[in-house]
């Protein structure tokens, strides 16, 4: 048996039918915002510390803050002697449910690792910001970390990031994710949309 | 002569000013105000050299765009039609303020002008012959596109027009019976009377229903929400489909302008005209010009005083009833079609005759 469920209409009473003191309501609803947005932006005016008229972000001057664990653009980390920490062990291209990483592996030169990667590509184009190439990670050597989300780009190759890319980006922090964690690493403050309009 | 002809033109010009500060100033407000209502900022990013003006930029950023659009005619519509469509959709709004007082008549060199372009005794069926006039701008619109869109979008605007200019015709039938006269000069006078020597015999005091029935009327009229039907711009389309650029704005520039004009008409019939409670000229109070209180306080005023406050007055009930309507227009949802109709035939008509009997019946008994 489907359970019937009544639905029985709301009846107005006529006080409600006459319309208009509904009307009122709403109207004195909309007034009330009106005239307190009103005083307070005039308030602001002359000076005063009032409560925001508005819950509006100016976004190009204002940013509204983001969490550390925002997934923003990827960016691959170095060792403190400036060596990549990736080992091409392609777990990311593996976790990658769009496909858009492409590693070609190398031996390594230094013999500490058996291989790095000569290759680390990032089709951004496909990516969903997912970061499960982030948990895939065995040697936390790619991060989405950089707190960088405004891509955007006059061209398809400009989405493509390849490895010299991505590991400038792992000499810029934004934020440490442990304490300690930039000890002796030299920390360059590079403005993000200048390095990815010169590459 | 010639000077008659001067001071006219003078009258005409300022009313004209008036009306066209008045729409730019709304097309501001409409973003303004609504940012305020619904806690936003609004327009704010037009400058000229960095000066923004809270946004008032924005509005000439508006007129710049519209002027320089392109200009697309449908290529099998009726060219003159569509030419004159939104001409016959400003013109009646812009003549229909002719006939309403902003001031009171002032005497300047041995001469009384009447601070009204035009007195008619007719005044007020003057006001509704050219708002039914109105009907065509839309009309012609949707039918010279040669666009099926058009046309009902049309079809749907006359429908609505026509039903709601009866409502405003009758409920205007109250006002004319309490004060015995057309004119709207005749009939902002007889509201400086009082209801037994205290009451301000106002339109909307003598006249609640009529004003109650007049204001959504006269707001079906302009065509704006919650009686957008017409235009449904965001997802019906209306009469202005085959618009654009200059002429697309002129219909708009006579919504707003009939904003402004509605405020006129509905301050000069229901809330006194250019009239402040108790204030008197010399020549209405055997010479003794100022606030007479009815409690026999005097407060005297000179002649040139009381005019620029009753001129400023009306402004401000102009103003304010402005205010009202765009914050009507953006706290209500828009209505169904067939609430439309509803409201205007099956409710508000009755209404309508209810008030004029019983407006008639309570005229008779107290003569």
């Amino acid at each position: 048996m489907i359970d019937v469920k009544p639905v029985r209409n709301v009846e107005l009473s006529l006080w409600q039918k006459t319309y208009y003191p509904e009307l009122w309501k709403g109207l004195m609803v909309t007034s009330a915002h009106f005239f307190r947005n009103l005083g307070r932006h005039m308030g602001r005016a002359l000076g005063m510390k009032t409560e925001p008229p508005m819950v509006t972000i100016l976004y190009p001057e204002e940013k509204r803050p983001i969490s550390p664990r925002w997934r923003g653009l990827h960016r691959l980390m170095l060792r403190p002697d400036g060596t990549p920490r990736c080992v091409a062990c392609m777990m990311c291209e593996t976790a990658c449910p769009d496909k858009c990483i492409y590693i070609t592996a190398g031996e390594s030169p230094d013999g500490r690792v058996e291989k790095f990667p000569l290759a680390f590509e990032i089709d951004l184009l496909r990516c969903c910001f997912c970061g499960l190439c982030v948990e895939a990670c065995p040697e936390d050597a790619i991060r989405m970390d950089t707190g960088y989300l405004e891509l955007g780009g006059y061209s398809r190759e400009e989405f493509y990031l390849d490895r010299e890319f991505l590991l400038r980006r792992g000499e810029l922090t934004t934020h440490a994710q442990y304490p300690g964690e930039l000890d002796g690493v030299t920390v360059h403050r590079v403005d993000l949309m200048k390095l990815a309009k010169g590459h | 002569m010639w000077i008659d002809i001067a001071i006219l033109l003078a009258k005409i010009a300022v009313v004209f000013a008036g009306i066209m500060t008045g729409a730019f100033v709304l097309t501001w407000a409409e973003r303004k105000q609504s940012a305020l209502m619904a806690d936003r900022i609004g327009a704010n990013r037009c400058a000229i050299l960095g000066i923004k003006l809270w946004g008032l930029i924005n509005s000439l950023a508006d007129a710049l765009k519209l002027i320089f659009k392109e200009d697309f005619l449908p290529p099998k519509g009726l060219r003159a039609l569509h030419a004159i469509a939104p001409i016959f959709a400003m013109f009646p709004v812009f003549v229909t303020f002719a006939v309403l007082p902003f001031g009171p008549p002032i005497q300047l060199a041995g001469k009384e002008i009447p601070l009204q372009i035009l007195t008619l005794d007719i005044g007020l069926l003057y006001i509704l012959a050219f708002g039914g006039m109105a009907v065509y701008g839309v009309m012609l619109a949707g039918w010279a596109s040669n666009n099926k869109y058009s046309l009902l979008g049309g079809m749907r605007a006359s429908a609505q027009m026509i039903s709601y200019e009866i409502i405003i015709g009758l409920s205007l039938i109250g006002p004319v019976l309490v004060f015995g006269t057309l004119d709207p000069g005749q009939m902002v006078l007889a509201q400086n009377e009082y209801l037994w020597g205290w009451i301000p015999k106002w339109g909307i005091i003598v006249q609640p229903l009529a004003f109650l029935l007049f204001l959504p009327a006269a707001m079906a009229e302009t065509k704006r929400a919650p009686f957008d039907l017409p235009e449904g711009e965001s997802e019906i389309i209306g009469f202005s489909l085959e618009y654009s650029g200059m002429r697309w704005g002129m219909f708009f520039l006579g919504e707003f302008a009939e904003i402004v004009v509605l405020a006129a008409v509905i301050a000069t019939v229901f809330l006194g005209g250019y009239q402040i409670p108790f204030l008197f000229s010399g020549a209405e109070a055997a010479g003794l010009p100022g606030f007479h209180f009815p409690w026999g306080a005097y407060l005297p005023l000179g002649e040139w005083w009381i005019v620029a406050l009753r001129v400023a007055s009306f402004g401000l009930k102009v103003l304010f009833l402005m205010w009202l309507q765009m914050q009507i227009r953006w706290t209500y949802p828009r209505f169904r079609y067939d609430q439309l109709m509803r409201v205007s035939w099956r409710e508000m008509m009755p209404l309508a005759l209810v008030n004029i009997a019983v407006t008639g019946v309570v005229i008779m008994l107290v003569s």
